[in-house]
């Protein structure tokens, strides 16, 4: 299908594309477009005006500092996938985002944007929580920052109020001890995930966390399971727990097929976080 | 209507066009280069791959109005193309089209497998074409054309 009409604008500066979006339109960011593009072609989406931030200078730009890396929030996945920017996470953002959807997907689709959409199965807010990402907001209002972990709290719905915009992504550095395991199960290659768990685990910082996506909702943090981590636990002890991290999170409503599908990935990416 | 102005296949092309007008449909209505096919409209088909700044990109995903100053190339526009034109004489070889609707997505994705030198085996060959859908063949022939394209490329003589 195609997509039905709207007005396009692409503003100059984030200050701009701020005002527009406080206009009293019913508008619609478009970083890559990756997903609101498909979703105004099958009609789901149906704006009155689409923003254009993609070209962004100030959304585009990469910092570093001696504890982090920022990442503005129109950075393309397949920038992340080659390397063309400094990788904080040793390894896990490049390894989940040679995996995210296509290469002609991921040249345009951005990082900002998928975590702005929240798909719950989508891979970047359930590893943005893992690696304890914060993500800068900019608005009329001003700037403020939120935890990754807090930002998304439901299915397409994250704490973005009014004429905000995600501005930029700061993710901590691991350190040279961290390892950390990744898995994702769909059945077809580049599909949306059943399920998919990020573990992280860097004890040099005293830091452990897992987190499942495709939950049925936000990136669900295996809390028990992560306290576990942080220690040096037993493999029967991480199933145990992993197991009471699903049954406690009974809001989610998984049927047997997804309880079991998301122990078991739980389980492998716990154990590559281990090895 | 929006201004444009953009390059096609080499040549800087003016239009005005509605927003909602998709890259696709651009080329194919307004610049009769119907080599660009369409087949999902959502982004999982991979028929109307083409390239926008030289990487690969869904144009049914991307706006004519966003593509404003950009450089995009179709498969008519990889006709001196030398990684293309090893592809073309592959498929050729190894039978690896039948009805063709795929096969300007399957050529384009291709040729950035080779250029990004992650068409190396079959595994790889396998995954990087995995948003590309083909109906008629069962993928086996197309997997094997590229194998053999690439290796040609390489200076293996392609077997």
């Amino acid at each position: 299908m195609k997509a039905g009409a709207f007005d396009y604008v692409r503003p100059q500066s984030l200050a701009e594309a701020i005002q527009l979006r406080g206009g009293g339109r019913d508008t619609q960011l478009m970083a890559g477009g990756q997903s609101l593009v498909a979703m105004m072609n099958l009609r789901v989406a149906q704006p009155e005006l689409v923003i254009d931030i993609g070209r962004l200078s100030e959304l585009r730009t990469v910092s570093e500092t001696g504890a982090d890396v920022s990442l503005g929030a129109c950075v393309t996945h397949a920038a992340i996938e080659d390397g063309r920017i400094t990788d904080p996470s040793r390894g896990l953002m490049p390894r989940v985002a040679s995996g995210l959807a296509y290469r002609a997907i991921r040249t345009r689709g951005t990082i900002g944007g998928s975590l702005a959409l929240a798909d719950p199965a989508a891979e970047w807010p359930t590893v943005l929580s893992a690696l304890d990402a914060q993500v800068a907001l900019r608005g009329s209002g001003g700037a403020r920052a939120l935890p990754c972990r807090d930002f998304v709290v439901g299915t397409y719905e994250t704490r973005l109020v009014a004429d905000e915009i995600v501005e930029s992504i700061r993710v901590p550095k691991l350190s040279a001890a961290a390892r950390w395991g990744y898995l994702k199960f769909c059945r077809k290659s580049g599909e949306f995930a059943s399920s998919i768990v990020a573990v992280v685990r860097d004890p040099q910082r005293r830091y452990a966390r897992a987190v499942l996506g495709a939950a049925n909702g936000a990136p669900l943090v295996l809390v028990r399971t992560s306290e576990l981590l942080a220690g040096a636990a037993q493999r029967e002890v991480l199933e145990t727990a992993i197991a009471a991290d699903l049954d406690a999170a009974k809001d989610r409503r998984f049927d047997d097929f997804q309880r079991s599908l998301h122990a078991v990935i739980a389980q492998r990416a716990v154990q590559q976080a281990l090895a | 209507m929006s201004q444009v102005r953009l390059t096609v296949n080499g040549k800087t092309v003016a239009d005005d066009v509605p927003p909602r007008l998709s890259l696709a449909d651009f080329l194919r209505e307004r610049r009769n280069l119907t080599g660009t096919h369409l087949g999902c409209e959502h982004g999982v088909c991979g028929a109307c791959t083409v390239l926008v700044d030289g990487e690969p990109a869904r144009s049914c995903l991307m706006l004519a109005v966003a593509c404003d100053g950009r450089e995009v190339q179709t498969v008519e526009g990889l006709d001196k193309d030398r990684i293309a034109t090893a592809l073309r004489e592959a498929f050729k070889q190894h039978h690896g089209l039948q009805c063709g609707f795929c096969t300007p997505g399957m050529l384009i994705t291709a040729r950035d497998l080779i250029s990004r030198n992650v068409a190396t085996s079959e595994r790889e060959i396998r995954k990087g074409l995995s948003g590309n859908i083909c109906r008629c063949t069962g993928y086996t022939n197309i997997v094997t054309a590229i194998g053999h394209a690439a290796k040609a490329l390489a200076g293996g003589g392609g077997e």
